[in-house]
This record gives C-alpha cells, structure tokens and sequence, in this order.
C-alpha cells in the first residue's frame, strides 16, 4: 500500500541547536526505509516564499506570489512509501523529526485497480 | 507469437528449474539467485543470436552454475566466452523428473518462507520461480527499480538468517497454505488492475495461474491448490466483461455474459466439481464453487443464489471473517430480501475490521438501493466512495449515487 507522507514544519520556529540532530535522524530513516524496500520517492520543498499560488477563474489564470494560505505551518516536503499497513506508514511519519515540531500528514495513495462489485 | 516472445516463456518456465537443480549442487540461495536472473539475460542476449540450444535448460544450469562458482564477478569477455563453451557443450541433464518438480515446490517453499513479509514473499516469489526481472516486478508493482532491489537482497538476507534449507519444510501444509495466499495476491495485483494502460500488471494475473497450474501438477491431490486454480480460472474468465470500454468498473450483474470467457468456465467448473468430490473442503475450494455457479447462469436471472448462500453459509463455517459475511450479506439479499440482508449487514457495525471500510457502505448503499429508500441508498454510495483508495471504485460508486435522483 501507498502511504504519501507530508511534512509540515514552521521554519522560523525550528530549534537551531537541534538542526544536527534532526538531520541524522533523517538520514538513519531514510537509510532504513532504502534498505527495506520501502521508499519510494521524497523530496523537500524550497521555502513556501518562492511559491507561486495559481488560480484560473473564468477562463483567466491568476498567479499569485507565496502560499495561499497564511499559516505558520507550512508544507515542506514529502516522503512516498509503500509499506504492509497503515500502521507501518504511521510509524514511519511518527519518527520523522518534523513530526517533533510540525505535523506529518499521512494520507493514502489512489489505485486504479479494484475489487469486482 | 514471435520469437522474442518464445525464448521469454522458455526462459520463465525454465528459471524455476534451473535454480533448484543450481541451488541443490550450491546451497547458497542468494548468489544462486543471482547467477541464475544472469544465466537468463545472458540467454535472453545469445540464444536470438546463435539459435536455440538443443539442451536450453542444462545450458542455463551449466552457465547459472559456472556464476556462483566464480564468484559470479567477471569480466565481459569472459563471459562472453563461457556463454560460447556453454553451447558447444551442453549438460545433458539426467534427473529424475519426480525429484526436479520437488525441486520446484521446495524452492516455493523457500521463497514463501514464514520470516518473510508477504510482498516480499511475493516479490521473491516472482523473481526466483516466475523469472521475471527485477525492473518488470517493479513495473508491476509501480515502484522504483531500486527499490524493488532491495526488498529482494533483504528477503534473500531474511531468508538466510532465518536458517532455511532447501529441504522440505516440518510444518509443509501451513506453509503450502503461504504459498497459496502468495500465488492469490500475485493473481489479485494483476486481476484488480486488468483494464487501461497497466497492460505489465495484466500480466500477473497470467503468471499468477500458470504458477497455480504448476503447483496443481506437483501436488494434484491436494483439493486446496486445485480449488485455488479453479478460482483463478473462474474469475479470469470474467475479465473482459467486468470493465467497459473507458475502464469503469461494470458490477457482476450488468456484465455481458457473452462475453465471458466459456473454455476457461468449463476448465475451471470440472476442476472444482472433481475437487469438491472426494477431499476436505476449503475455503479456495468453496470459494471457485461459488464462481463457478455464477459462470454456469446464462442471465443474471438465471443465479442459483440458493446454492450461493448454501456456499457462503459454509465458508462462513470453515473461514468466518467480516468479509465473508459481507458476501453471504448480498446472497441473503437476493434470496430472502434486502430487509433480511439488511439485519445481517448490521451486525457488522460493531466489527473493528470492516466497519469503516468501503464494501460495507457500498452494500448498504445496494440494499437500501433494492428496498426503494434513494435517499439512505445515496448518502451509503457517497460515504463508500469517500473511503475507497480504489480511483476507478469511486468513480463507480459515484455513478452510483448520482443515478439516483436527489428529492
């Protein structure tokens, strides 16, 4: 099953003593999902300042400087994983280090495939 | 079929064999693994180019087994040149054929190893007995190729420490039970996404039965493997039916019928009636039973829903679990009523294990649809596809709710 797990952060409200200590973490998990086959994909996201919101409304594009929403939250990057269960994706999003500070989203990967009716 | 296609399904069919007679001179499963997927791209490389090999599995056994023995690394000349050696002499193999296909059960034995996840079961299972390449079962399961690498290296890992030997296992029924579970989840991944542009997965389903079909040859006498084909066969049969022509999902009842696939409903309605005869029965048994009396009715008119609940009543006896009940749920419905089906589908609410999933509402949403309440039948529809992880079952449920008129 296909978890993508979204990072949330606040990055003004990151501990810069802990900036180490969260990166290992990082890499011990990543290394961890790599070696098990789990790990799909990931990336993080350049800061949600050089974002650009766009909208069509009534056939017009309109594109917008930053995020749309002002939050102090803000979407920082993402991991995919294909794990057995719900369950081993929560506890993957648990020990990503941003869930210390932020919020890590899990939510379930569409297929096409389906069961007959 | 082309040629290209020929040496592929030589190659898939023999890889199995291949490995066990590489494995039973060299133990080690891991790098014997190896050498054999490296026997078979060597083949894959030289058999188009100096024609087939009048020997082509003891030319496979003869290079898989000069890999392991030099320690698999060399360099590309000399390969090239062991691949030469290995045509003009080939290893005549003289085994008992009885001891090659144990072999073959105990190399699924080994790779349906308990210590094992079960998509790593599968994967291991793909790769070692269905010979397919690391690259077509990550295309398949839509993941990276490294990925998928390494579920492999770490299943062989995990089967290394776990102690196991290629021998036959103590506990061989439970683990013919893994094995079995392993071939349906292969079939299922294929059959589930049969339609559209995933044509790679389609063809699990293929190699999900022509692995059932081999496991029926090496044990014939065991009713679950032969009720296991018979499902397989049975569902296969509906495949072109069960999807319309833009990939919607097209639900038991309104499929064409004429469409369905008549050779494989016979094969699989006399394997299940044999089995069904003289053995224990089994859920895959009663399972392809129920298949088959859906694949004997002409119109969906024509149903014995009668026998179906009898069925249903009957794996509920032997295997009993949410899922299975939601099935006796629709035949209950189809015999005594939605009313009645309805009382059964409510002692389900309190389940931890289905009450929020979507095949719950979604047949709610069907009763309620039969017993003429279009409101609590389209709110059910609604919340079923708004659980669903399945795009083209919400895309279904969807129409569903829509069909019917808000008031």
């Amino acid at each position: 099953m296909k978890f993508m797990l979204l990072i949330y952060n606040n990055p003004a409200a990151l501990p810069a003593g802990e900036l180490e200590a969260i990166s290992q973490d990082v890499d011990t998990l990543i290394e961890e999902l790599q070696g098990s086959g789990e790990l799909v994909g990931g990336d993080g996201l350049a800061d949600s300042s050089l974002a650009k919101t766009v909208r069509v409304r009534d056939g017009a594009p309109a594109t917008t400087d930053g995020p749309f929403l002002e939050a102090k939250e803000q979407l920082a990057g993402y991991l995919m994983v294909d794990v057995e269960s719900l369950a081993r994706a929560t506890e993957i999003a648990a020990r990503w280090p941003d869930a210390r500070h932020g919020a890590m989203e899990v939510r379930a990967v569409m297929s096409a495939g389906a069961d007959d009716v | 079929m082309s040629e290209h296609e020929l040496n592929e399904d030589l190659l898939r069919e023999l890889a199995p064999q291949v490995l066990a007679a590489v494995l039973r001179h060299h133990g080690d499963f891991g790098r014997c693994e190896d050498a054999v997927q490296e026997a078979l791209s060597a083949a894959a490389i030289e058999w188009p180019r100096s024609g087939l090999p009048d020997y082509p599995r003891g030319w496979l056994i003869t290079v898989a087994s000069r890999r392991v023995i030099d320690g698999i690394r060399s360099d590309q000349a000399r390969r090239h040149r062991e691949e030469a050696a290995a045509a003009d002499q080939p290893l005549v193999s003289n085994e008992d054929p009885a001891l090659a296909a144990d072999d073959t059960l105990l190399l699924l034995f080994l790779c349906c190893h308990p210590a094992l996840s079960p998509s790593a079961q599968v994967a291991l299972t793909l790769r070692a007995v269905g010979g397919l390449t690391t690259a077509a079962i990550a295309s398949a399961f839509l993941v990276p190729e490294a990925t998928m690498a390494q579920r492999i290296v770490r299943a062989k890992a995990t089967v290394k420490a776990a102690g196991a030997r290629f021998e036959p296992p103590e506990d061989r029924d439970a683990r013919l039970g893994v094995v079995l579970r392993v071939l349906y989840l292969v079939f299922n991944e294929g059959y589930t996404t049969s339609s559209g542009p995933d044509l790679q997965r389609a063809e699990l389903t293929h190699l999900a039965i022509r692995l059932a079909r081999m496991l029926h040859a090496l044990v014939p006498d065991d009713g679950e493997v032969t009720g296991l084909l018979a499902l397989m066969l049975l569902t296969d049969a509906r495949r072109a039916a069960r999807t319309g022509p833009d990939g919607d999902l097209i639900a038991l009842w309104d499929q064409d019928r004429g469409a369905w696939d008549e050779a494989l409903i016979a094969e699989g309605t006399a394997l299940i009636e044999a089995a069904l005869l003289d053995r224990p029965l089994g859920p895959y048994q009663l399972q392809a039973a129920i298949a088959a009396v859906h694949g004997a009715a002409a119109h969906e008119r024509d149903t014995d829903w009668r026998q179906v609940l009898d069925l249903y009543g009957l794996l509920d006896g032997i295997a009993p679990g949410p899922m299975v009940t939601l099935n006796r749920v629709v035949a209950v419905s189809m015999v005594h009523g939605p009313q009645s089906a309805l009382a059964l589908l409510a002692t389900l609410d309190d389940d931890d294990r289905i009450k929020d999933h979507h095949r719950l509402y979604a047949v709610r949403g069907h009763l309620l649809e039969d017993a003429g309440k279009l409101d609590a039948a389209r709110a059910a529809y609604v919340e079923a596809a708004q659980r669903t992880t399945s795009q083209t079952e919400r895309r279904y449920l969807e129409q569903r709710a829509r069909r019917l008129p808000e008031r």
